[in-house]
C-alpha cells in the first residue's frame, strides 16, 4: 500500500492505454511517454505494461507501507527518499515507512514511477489508465488527491535487486527546444503551399494550454486553399466534414493555433488536420513544457518506420541488460 | 477522387468524399465491414466515419502500403448498394428550447455568429423557416442515420435522411464554448449530435435529451453490456417532448428503469437513396406500431 501525503500537480495511474476502442470514441489514455513507463517497469521486474504513476511538473509526496522496489524514469523531476536524493533510471529499494518526494522539475515535463507488482486498480475495457474526462480507470477515474491509498499488486515473484541501471546512452536527454517528427498528410491538401512550408519552418511556441488532451501552439497564421465549402463541412475554411482524428494528429482550427491531439484527445471532429506526429515522437511530446519551442520536421513513412524499429531495438537492448 | 493518407506510422485515413453524402457513408461502412471480416493480424481499430474512414494498425504486422493496396482493392470490389445493414430504429426524446441549454447559450453569446438571437431562432432564420417551431418540426419529422461515433465516447453524429435540398445546415460557433451541458442536443454542419458528457463544444444548442447515451454506472438496461449506447448504422428518430414527459423520463433514468424504444430493422442503402421520404415514413411506422 502507498499512502498519498501530497498529490502533486497532476498525478495519475497509467499503463500503456485502452487500446482497440477508438471506434466508439474512446481515446487510448495511458502513459504519454511510453518508453519511460516501459523502462521503469522493466527496472522493477514488472511486465512493461504494468500500471504506474505519471507525474506532471510537480511531484507527489508518497509514503510506502511495505518494503518494495521502485524505479523513476522520464523527465528529470529529482526524487528524494526520506529527503535524501535518489537516482533516476535505476532500481531503488524502499522500506516500510519511507517517504518519496520530488524536487522541482529540471528538464522534461513528466516522470514515471513503477512499483514492483504494479498499481492495483480495476481494469476498465482492458486497461487501468485514468481518463478523467468521463471519469474511468485509475483511482476512481481521477487524478490522485491527498489521503488516497494505492494498492500494489502482489503477484510478482521475479527476483530483482536494487541498484540495477541501464546504460547512460539509453537515457533520453530533454532540452527546451524540440524537433518533433511528423508525417504530412490527412487533409494537408487544404493548406496553401506557402503555409505548408511555413508550418515546417516555424518555431512554434507551446501555449499554457498543454496537457494530456493536447498541446496548443502559437507562431504563424496558416492559409487555406480557396474553395466553396463542401456540403456538411461548415462554413469556416478550416472546417471539413467531421472525420476521425489519428492519435498525434495536428489540427488548425481557424488557421490560427495548431493543436496536437494526444492521449486523452477527442477522436474525431470537423477541423482540418494536416500532419501526424510519429509514434516514437509522441514520447518526446510528453516531455515538452508550456513556453518551450517545437519545430515540426517532416519525414516520410519509411523514416517513421525506421525510427520505430530503433525504439524497439533500444527496448530489446534494455531487456537484455536487465535480464 | 478518394484520398489515401498516412496518419503517422499507425493510422491510414481514407477520405471518400469531401462533402457529406449518404453514398460515401454507406461505402465507408461496406469497406470497413469487409475489412473486419478478413480478421487480419495487426489491425487494431476500424473506424467508419461520415464520408471517410480510418484504420489503426501495427506496422510490424502489416506494412502501411500493403494495407493501402488492400483498401483500394476493397473500394473497387464492395457492392455497397446491395449490402444489408442490420440496424436499430430508436426513439430518442428531446426537450427542445429547454432552460439548461438556453442558460448556457446566453452565457456564450459573444462566441456566436448572431449575439442578438438565440441558436434556435438563428438556425430557423438561416434555413428559411418562419419560426423555431417550424424548424423543430422539420428536425423531428424525418429520422437520422447515425453516420459516425466519436469526439468523446458514444457521441453520435446523425445525418437526416431527407433529400439534400431539405437538409438543415448551420455553422459551428465562431469560437467554441468552454462548456456544454451533459445530454445537450446540438447541430453543426449537417449533423445533429447529443453530447454524452459535459465539456467543450461548438455546435448550435437546441435542446436536451431526456435519456443518457453514456452511462458509467451501467444501471439502465441499454447500458448493461457497454457504457455507450449509439452504434454506427443506427437510425434515430428525435421526438419533441414536453417538460412533463422529460421529468418522467428523468425519474425512470435515475431509478435505473429506463429503456429506449428500439425496433430491430434491416435495410439496403438503395432503399434510402431511391426514395428517402418513403423510407422515412416506413421507419417511423415500424418504430411506433
Amino acid at each position: 500500500m502507498i499512502k498519498v501525503i501530497q498529490p502533486g500537480l497532476q498525478t495519475t495511474v497509467q499503463d500503456l492505454g485502452r487500446i482497440g476502442h477508438y471506434e466508439v470514441g474512446m481515446p487510448p489514455s495511458g502513459a504519454m511517454d511510453t518508453y519511460a513507463l516501459k523502462v521503469s517497469n522493466l527496472l522493477v521486474g514488472n511486465d512493461e505494461d504494468a500500471a504506474g504513476l505519471e507525474i506532471t511538473y510537480m511531484g507527489p509526496k508518497l509514503k510506502f507501507e511495505a518494503d518494495t522496489l521502485i524505479a523513476i524514469t522520464g523527465g528529470e523531476i529529482p526524487p528524494k527518499i526520506n529527503d535524501e536524493p535518489a537516482g533516476m533510471w535505476e532500481t531503488l529499494s524502499v522500506k516500510a515507512g519511507d517517504v518519496l518526494s520530488f524536487d522541482f522539475v529540471k528538464s522534461g515535463a513528466r516522470a514515471y514511477l513503477a512499483v514492483q507488482g504494479g498499481i492495483d486498480v480495476p481494469e476498465i475495457m482492458g486497461s487501468r489508465s485514468t481518463y478523467t474526462l468521463i471519469g474511468i480507470g485509475g483511482l476512481e477515474g481521477r487524478a490522485l488527491k491527498e489521503d488516497d491509498e494505492l494498492k500494489i499488486a502482489s503477484d510478482k515473484n521475479v527476483n530483482v535487486k536494487a541498484g540495477r541501471k541501464i546504460d547512460e546512452d539509453l537515457i533520453p536527454k530533454y532540452s527546451k527546444e524540440h524537433d518533433i517528427r511528423v508525417v504530412m498528410g490527412l487533409c494537408s491538401y487544404r493548406l496553401t503551399e506557402e503555409s505548408k512550408d511555413e508550418f515546417l519552418s516555424t518555431e512554434w511556441q507551446v501555449t499554457p494550454d498543454a496537457n494530456r488532451v493536447g498541446y496548443r501552439f502559437k507562431g504563424a497564421k496558416m492559409d487555406f486553399v480557396e474553395r466553396e465549402q463542401p456540403f456538411g463541412a461548415g462554413s469556416d475554411p478550416s472546417n471539413v466534414t467531421d472525420q476521425g482524428y489519428p492519435i498525434g494528429s495536428i489540427q488548425i482550427p481557424g488557421g490560427i493555433e495548431p493543436i496536437a491531439l494526444l492521449n486523452d484527445a477527442v477522436t474525431g471532429g470537423g477541423y482540418v488536420t494536416v500532419a501526424t506526429i510519429i509514434s516514437t515522437d509522441l514520447d518526446r511530446m510528453a516531455q515538452v513544457k508550456s513556453g518551450e519551442k517545437v519545430k515540426f520536421v517532416a519525414v516520410d513513412i519509411e523514416e517513421s518506420l525506421k525510427a520505430r524499429k530503433e525504439m524497439k531495438d533500444k527496448l530489446d537492448e534494455i531487456r537484455k541488460q536487465l535480464a | 477522387m478518394t484520398r489515401y493518407e498516412y496518419g503517422g506510422d499507425e493510422f491510414i485515413f481514407v477520405e471518400l468524399s469531401e462533402e457529406m453524402t449518404l453514398q460515401a457513408n454507406f461505402k465507408a461502412k461496406a469497406i470497413t465491414e469487409e475489412l473486419r471480416k478478413r480478421d487480419l493480424t495487426g489491425i487494431v481499430d476500424i473506424c467508419p466515419g461520415n464520408a471517410s474512414y480510418m484504420i489503426r494498425f501495427m506496422p510490424e504486422d502489416i506494412h502501411p502500403d500493403e494495407l493501402i493496396e488492400l483498401l483500394k482493392q476493397l473500394e473497387e470490389e464492395v457492392s455497397w448498394k446491395e449490402m444489408t445493414i442490420q440496424s436499430r430504429i430508436v426513439d430518442v426524446p428531446i426537450f427542445f428550447d429547454d432552460p439548461w441549454t438556453h442558460e448556457v447559450l446566453m452565457r456564450f453569446r459573444d462566441n456566436h455568429q448572431d449575439p442578438e438571437s438565440t441558436d434556435l431562432d438563428y438556425a430557423a432564420r438561416i434555413n428559411g423557416y418562419d419560426s423555431k417551431e417550424e424548424l423543430i418540426k422539420a428536425m423531428t419529422d424525418a429520422p437520422y442515420l447515425v453516420s459516425m461515433i466519436g469526439f468523446v465516447p458514444g457521441l453520435p453524429w446523425c445525418y437526416q435522411m431527407v433529400p439534400q435540398d431539405r437538409q438543415i445546415e448551420v455553422p459551428k460557433y465562431v469560437r467554441p464554448r468552454t462548456f456544454t451541458p451533459e445530454r445537450a442536443f446540438g447541430f453543426g454542419g449537417a449533423f445533429a449530435v447529443i453530447y454524452p458528457v459535459e465539456g467543450a463544444g461548438g455546435y448550435q444548442l437546441f435542446g436536451t435529451a431526456a435519456a443518457p447515451i453514456f452511462e458509467n454506472e451501467q444501471k439502465n438496461k441499454d447500458f448493461k453490456d457497454e457504457i455507450t449506447f449509439p452504434r454506427q448504422g443506427d437510425i434515430f428518430r428525435y421526438r419533441s417532448i414536453t417538460r412533463e414527459e422529460y421529468d418522467e423520463i428523468r425519474e425512470k433514468v435515475e431509478a435505473g428503469q429506463f429503456e429506449y424504444l428500439i425496433k430491430d430493422f434491416s435495410y439496403k442503402p438503395q432503399d434510402v437513396l431511391e426514395d428517402p421520404d418513403a423510407f422515412s415514413e416506413d421507419v417511423i411506422r415500424r418504430l411506433y406500431k
